[in-house]
């Protein structure tokens, strides 16, 4: 079943839900990119919670012009519309009042929301007892897609997807240095208008299969999602529209094997395991990696301090030392270095007093500074250095 | 009028204003601490915590119901931290990653379990049911004074003046600390405050207003109410206890006005039915913030 419908052999309507649903995630991961490295990720959240206003007006103008409210370009359009005038509110609160962008984005997202829920009230009670349908737009319905709502999905996507792409250069300039990009001419405040444009536009094509509500998240988990796996920036916007992409498929397939798994949630449920994912997995910044660095730096240091007590003929108390002098066959159950462990102390011994010397050396006392208690001094000194360290050690020693 | 006023107005009127006030108190605090959209993030993830509440216990009884929300919330937080610290990630990202993955595993949940017997759905969760919670049993005015009519007030009105109390004295008895950490948390910590401890139990306050208004009111309020009345406030003073009496009276001026142009307003207008009372407090209170931007005397400094 399940292979079926990743196959797309599972009927039209879920043929058209799948593939709109990977157009929207490759647009909203690749947008969400841009957003997320300029920092301003829940800008999103008021973008889409204003959706709703211009959805309920759309509806209503239309229905009063005697047309048909439900047609999707319409809604689309309108809000588009409302969802512009929630972004120049967030804009204007935080420009000409001291109120912080949170603040602004929150104020907006509750306000505009709640109108646009007086808004569908009013439509309830207009058209009394026959359903409007728009509750749908909240979280989704895939159900009664049309062909040409797929279509209006997928070329919005596809459109976005370019515009995004066409910019990348300036919107990552932006996002690392404005100052820079500004010196380059670069008009950053624009730049941003446009940015903020593609977020909504990704909104607006997402209303009919993900919701109002849960877009935010296709915008968001994708570009944190693939942060992990690159720190080269282009990278990182490649593997999120990758992310989005996939979630949107394997989200719309997931979904049509069964009745009551609605697609919006799906979709950004395996959108948050690919994040998840990411999280524990990622080579560099994931928590498994950072474990597994931060364990061996521990035995690193374990082993070093190990030996050079064995060197300065101390005992050895404390268990995970001991455990790993004898695991390196360094030294015996009763505490005694085997003649293995006996070079190797020396050796280190030997590496702790030419970094001792190193400090008191004229000419070389800067390099001192790479001391860190692990790095083998031959690793940071030429050979003549070296041989010049030893030969002021024994003059020392003369003395 | 008088006992229709009493019997259907009246509650709705006091939970909401009440639920807004809760709100607003708590709310103060995070936007000065520009931790605003914590309040947004706490109110989504009360879905998934009533609707595990509901499978687990199999009721929509009150206590379940508030237990379940505050974990979910408590849970949320939990998540944006380790979110945060696990991967660096920016505040932001963390509550959007967090917020709409509960909310969304919420509504997979509500879907799959069969709830046609109880009332439980987004549209529910999302703008509550203020219009619904009437006093059946008062017959005028004198039914204040009644106690056999007292008696069968909505239990949600007992229910959010009790966590109003409890968030307006908690904040009344730490206010000291609570003032120096939200101001100034390095010194607050060179005093010996435990500013972290401060900062977890002024987000526990809000999840208790947002857990007990969310169950009159639904979560559009929440979001509103822990923003726009303090924002606006922000813009009319300087002092931190003027602002917080300023957001209050915001707050009732919201639900208060907002409860009766969506009540009688169409009516008025010449409608028979009327709109969403949770929705257009909502929209008085950014209407309430709009003209605090344009014209308070402290909008910019």
């Amino acid at each position: 079943m399940l292979l079926d419908a990743l196959t797309l052999q599972l009927g039209y309507n879920a043929v058209l839900v799948t593939l709109g649903a990977t157009a929207l995630g490759v647009a909203a991961g690749t947008v969400g990119a841009f957003l997320y490295l300029r920092k301003r990720a829940l800008v999103s959240d008021a973008i889409s919670h204003a959706t709703l206003p211009g959805l309920a007006l759309a509806f209503l103008v239309a229905v009063a012009l005697g047309g048909d409210g439900r047609a999707l370009p319409l809604l689309m359009a309108g809000s588009a519309l409302s969802a512009w005038a929630g972004l120049w509110c967030v804009g204007k609160l935080t420009r000409a009042t001291r109120l912080s962008e949170d603040a602004a984005i929150g104020a907006v997202l509750s306000v505009f929301f709640g109108f646009g829920i007086v808004l569908l009230t009013v439509i309830q009670s207009l058209s009394a007892g026959r359903q409007a349908g728009l509750e749908s737009f909240l979280l989704g319905a895939t159900a009664g897609m049309l062909r040409a709502d797929a279509l209006v999905i997928a070329v919005g996507g596809a459109l976005v997807l370019l515009a995004a792409l066409a910019l990348r250069r300036p919107f990552l300039m932006t996002a690392f240095d404005e100052g820079y990009a500004r010196v380059q001419g670069i008009d950053t405040a624009r730049l941003d208008l446009v940015l903020m444009t593609l977020v909504m536009a990704v909104t607006v094509v997402g209303l009919k299969i993900v919701g109002l509500i849960l877009i935010v998240a296709l915008l968001i988990i994708p570009a944190v999602a693939a942060r992990f796996w690159s720190n080269h920036a282009p990278r990182v916007v490649l593997l999120s529209g990758l992310a989005g992409g996939l979630s949107g498929y394997l989200g719309a397939a997931l979904s049509a094997t069964a009745p009551d798994l609605p697609t919006g949630p799906i979709i950004v449920l395996i959108a948050f395991g690919l994040f998840a994912l990411s999280l524990l997995a990622a080579p560099g910044r994931g928590v498994l990696a950072a474990a597994l660095r931060h364990r061996r730096l521990q035995h690193r240091v374990h082993l070093r301090q190990g030996l050079l007590a064995l060197a300065h003929g101390q005992p050895v108390y404390e268990a995970l030392t001991r455990r790993m002098l004898r695991g390196a066959g360094l030294m015996r159950a009763d505490g005694v270095p085997t003649d293995k462990g006996r070079a190797e102390a020396a050796r280190v011994l030997l590496d702790e007093s030419r970094w001792q010397a190193l400090r008191r050396a004229e000419g070389l006392a800067s390099l001192a500074a790479r001391d860190d208690g692990l790095t083998r001094i031959d690793t940071i000194l030429t050979p003549d250095q070296l041989a010049d360290l030893d030969a002021r050690m024994s003059l020392q020693e003369v003395r | 009028m008088g006992s229709e006023f009493v019997a259907l107005s009246l509650p709705p009127l006091l939970i909401g204003t009440l639920a807004a006030m809760a709100c607003a108190l708590p709310g103060n605090f995070l936007l000065l601490r520009r931790q605003a959209l914590i309040g947004d993030a706490i109110s989504h993830v009360v879905l998934p915590g009533i609707v595990v509440a509901f499978l687990v216990t199999g009721t929509i009884a009150t206590l379940p119901m508030l237990a379940g929300a505050a974990c979910a919330a408590l849970l949320a937080v939990a998540m944006i931290e380790a979110i945060r610290r696990l991967g660096r990630i920016e505040a932001g990202a963390a509550m959007g990653v967090t917020f709409t993955t509960l909310f969304a595993a919420g509504v997979l949940l509500l879907e799959r379990s069969d709830t046609s017997s109880v009332h439980l759905d987004v549209e529910h969760a999302l703008y509550g049911n203020l219009e619904s919670l009437i006093w059946l049993d008062a017959t005028g005015w004198a039914s204040l004074t009644d106690p056999a009519a007292l008696a069968a007030l909505p239990p949600e009105l007992i229910r959010i003046a009790a966590v109003f109390a409890v968030v307006a004295i908690a904040i009344a008895a730490f206010w000291r600390p609570l003032k120096l950490a939200t101001f100034d948390e390095g010194f607050a910590q060179s005093l010996g405050l435990p500013t972290a401890a401060i900062g977890l139990g002024i987000v526990t306050l809000a999840a208790l207003a947002a857990v007990a208004a969310f169950d009159a009111v639904g979560s559009i309020i929440v979001i509103a109410m822990f923003i726009c009345p303090p924002a606006g406030a922000r813009l009319m003073t300087n002092r931190l206890e003027r602002q917080i009496a300023w957001s209050l009276l915001f707050a009732a001026l919201s639900a208060i006005a907002g409860y009766v142009i969506a009540g009688y307003g169409p009516i008025w207008a010449g409608f028979s039915a009327s709109v969403s009372a949770a929705g257009m407090i909502a929209t008085i209170s950014g209407l309430i913030l709009a003209w605090a931007a344009l014209a308070a005397p402290h909008r910019r400094a």
